[in-house]
């Protein structure tokens, strides 16, 4: 396996959840790739960040993980995904993205819907039926997890866009992970909150982490250091380096690494 | 220090021209005063207008009695008293006419409205968009023209309500679909993304999010078109005709408000009526507007 991954700074993950082999993202005709030959294995029940300056790419690799990038017909992707040994362009959108649950930087509650039913927006929207006790069940279990449940559970049937920022953002969590999915896919989830909304989401996630496995991009170099078991390093499409968080923070192997964590750049 | 002294040069200057500033300010107050009263004074005195001269016929048999013959309304003239009957059967034509068009054209431009905002780049949607924005600008008595064609003379075999009714849906449909597109650009992407990411199929985002998300959006922009062509009377004149009785039929000739006011105009005995029956067709179109905007407002 470790043949044919080019980055060499990978450490070898045994049974990855996912596994990226060759990733190429473009944006347009252009030949610049925003991503640039990805190859990287993610850990089960862990947290990985991938971080790096504005513009290197972080993102487009994290949407290229559930396919986002195939609503718009300018990007190109190339390369390899398997989520669990199943490549993930052989399955069908809808079934992959059931599997991989997504959180976006800005806290997105469907403004139509009331609490309860953004949480089960998932079972909702696509049209799975199920009894009234189960899904309070899973209102009530998805609430729990990210801690809302005694916040909010007098006003269940107030609609989600009443919340807290802070609030709003552990609903959209509670909403991704009603599905039950393998992997949840975080993009910068915490950019637009305040300090203490901040530290419950990454309290949160430590406490998800047990039962999922979190992919997490930031460009806040101390989230990752606090939360993350793993850590990736994005330099203008590339990856430049990926470790296990501790190591990475305290002994870089790479000299753009340090330069970044020290605040040389970025 | 000569930069010191040619500053204090500046401040100097300055306090001298407040005076000369408040002017101005006071100036061009006045002017926008003036301006604003030009612009509100026709609406003003057109319901004035109506309300003085129309309000005297406004009773319940006018909204529950059909149009009163010439002698009927000559002999009222004559003994100095209210004309009697109604216009029940100009009321019912508009809603059957302007209704049915509804039913034509809020489906048709909602979802081409969709189409374009869905395919912003496309060239074919391009051509939609100037096309549809060509439409807007056709006269409404070309449309009326086209639509007898269409209808008259070659479905129904004569003048209909269905046929007005094709007339105001293509009038109505460049403006629905213009505020579909609009709403839709409004309702932010990352909601489409958060339900695409639940896997949730694309048809299903559109009915179920997107269009929930900007249903006053979409409710103004029918509502607008609604009001815009209560008051066509040109296209109806080609296709609906008339009719002094009340009509359901989809294929019989048909009456409508503002087809009443023009029979009005034509018989000197029914001048009051023409009043009445405007202050009615404004009230109404207002009442639709004040509608659209508090759901504006709502958003």
């Amino acid at each position: 396996m470790t043949n044919n991954l080019t980055n060499k700074n990978i450490d070898i993950l045994e049974n990855p959840v996912l596994k990226m082999e060759h990733l190429h993202v473009a944006y347009g005709k252009t030949d610049k790739y925003a991503v640039r030959d990805v190859s990287a294995t993610i850990k089960k029940n862990a947290i990985t960040a991938i971080m790096g300056p504005s513009g290197c790419g972080k993102s487009t690799l994290l949407r290229a993980i559930n396919r986002m990038h195939q609503l718009y017909p300018d990007i190109k992707t190339l390369g390899n995904i398997y989520l669990n040994d199943e490549d993930i362009t052989k399955m069908s959108a809808i079934h992959l993205r059931r599997k991989i649950g997504m959180v976006f930087q800005r806290p997105n509650p469907f403004p139509t819907m009331s609490i309860y039913d953004n949480v089960v927006a998932g079972y909702k929207l696509n049209g799975i039926r199920m009894k009234k006790n189960e899904r309070d069940a899973i209102v009530e279990k998805s609430l729990i997890s990210v801690g809302l449940w005694d916040e909010v559970k007098d006003s269940l049937r107030k609609k989600g866009t009443f919340l807290s920022g802070g609030q709003q953002q552990r609903l959209c969590i509670a909403r991704a992970i009603a599905f039950k999915p393998d992997v949840i896919l975080l993009d910068e989830p915490t950019s637009a909150l305040d300090p203490i909304a901040t530290s419950k989401v990454e309290d949160l996630l430590v406490q998800l982490k047990k039962e999922y496995t979190i992919v997490l991009v930031t460009h806040n170099m101390s989230q990752a250091a606090r939360i993350s078991d793993y850590s990736m390093f994005m330099y203008l499409g590339d990856l430049v380096e990926y470790g296990k968080t501790k190591m990475m923070f305290t002994n870089p192997r790479d000299k753009k690494t340090e330069e970044y964590l020290t605040g040389k750049f970025g | 220090m000569g930069q010191k002294n040619s500053v204090k040069m500046e401040a100097h200057k300055l306090k001298d021209n407040s005076a000369y500033r408040t002017l101005k300010d006071k100036v061009f107050l006045i002017g926008v005063i003036i301006v604003s009263v030009i612009t509100i004074s026709p609406i003003v005195l057109i319901i004035g207008k109506l309300v003085w001269e129309g309000v005297g016929q406004i009773n319940f048999s006018f909204f529950t009695e059909t149009t009163p013959s010439t002698f009927e309304a000559m002999t009222a003239v004559a003994n100095n008293e209210v004309i009697p009957g109604g216009i029940v059967n100009g009321i019912m034509g508009t809603f059957l006419i302007v209704g049915m068009a509804s039913l034509i054209a809020i489906p048709i431009g909602i979802l081409i409205g969709l189409f374009l905002y869905e395919n912003q780049q496309s060239r074919y949607a391009g051509l939609i968009r100037s096309l549809s924005d060509i439409l807007q600008g056709v006269p409404s008595i070309v449309l009326g023209l086209i639509s007898y064609l269409w209808v008259v003379k070659n479905v129904v075999q004569g003048y209909s309500a269905l046929a007005g009714s094709v007339a105001l849906a293509v009038m109505m449909l460049p403006l629905i679909i213009r505020s579909t597109e609009e709403t839709m650009k409004m309702i932010p992407g990352t909601l489409k993304e958060a339900a695409l990411a639940l896997g949730v199929p694309y048809y299903k985002v559109i009915i179920r999010v997107l269009i929930p998300s900007g249903f006053s959006g979409l409710a103004t922009g029918v509502l607008l078109a609604i009001s815009r062509i209560l008051g066509e009377t040109a296209p109806l004149m080609l296709t609906t005709l008339g009719n002094p009785m009340i009509n359901w039929d989809i294929t019989a000739p048909t009456s409508a408000v503002p087809l009443l006011i023009w029979n009005f105009y034509n018989d000197p005995n029914m001048i009051n009526l023409i009043w009445s029956s405007s202050l009615f067709l404004m009230g109404f179109v207002l009442t639709m507007n004040i509608i659209s905007k508090r759901l504006v407002a709502k958003i």
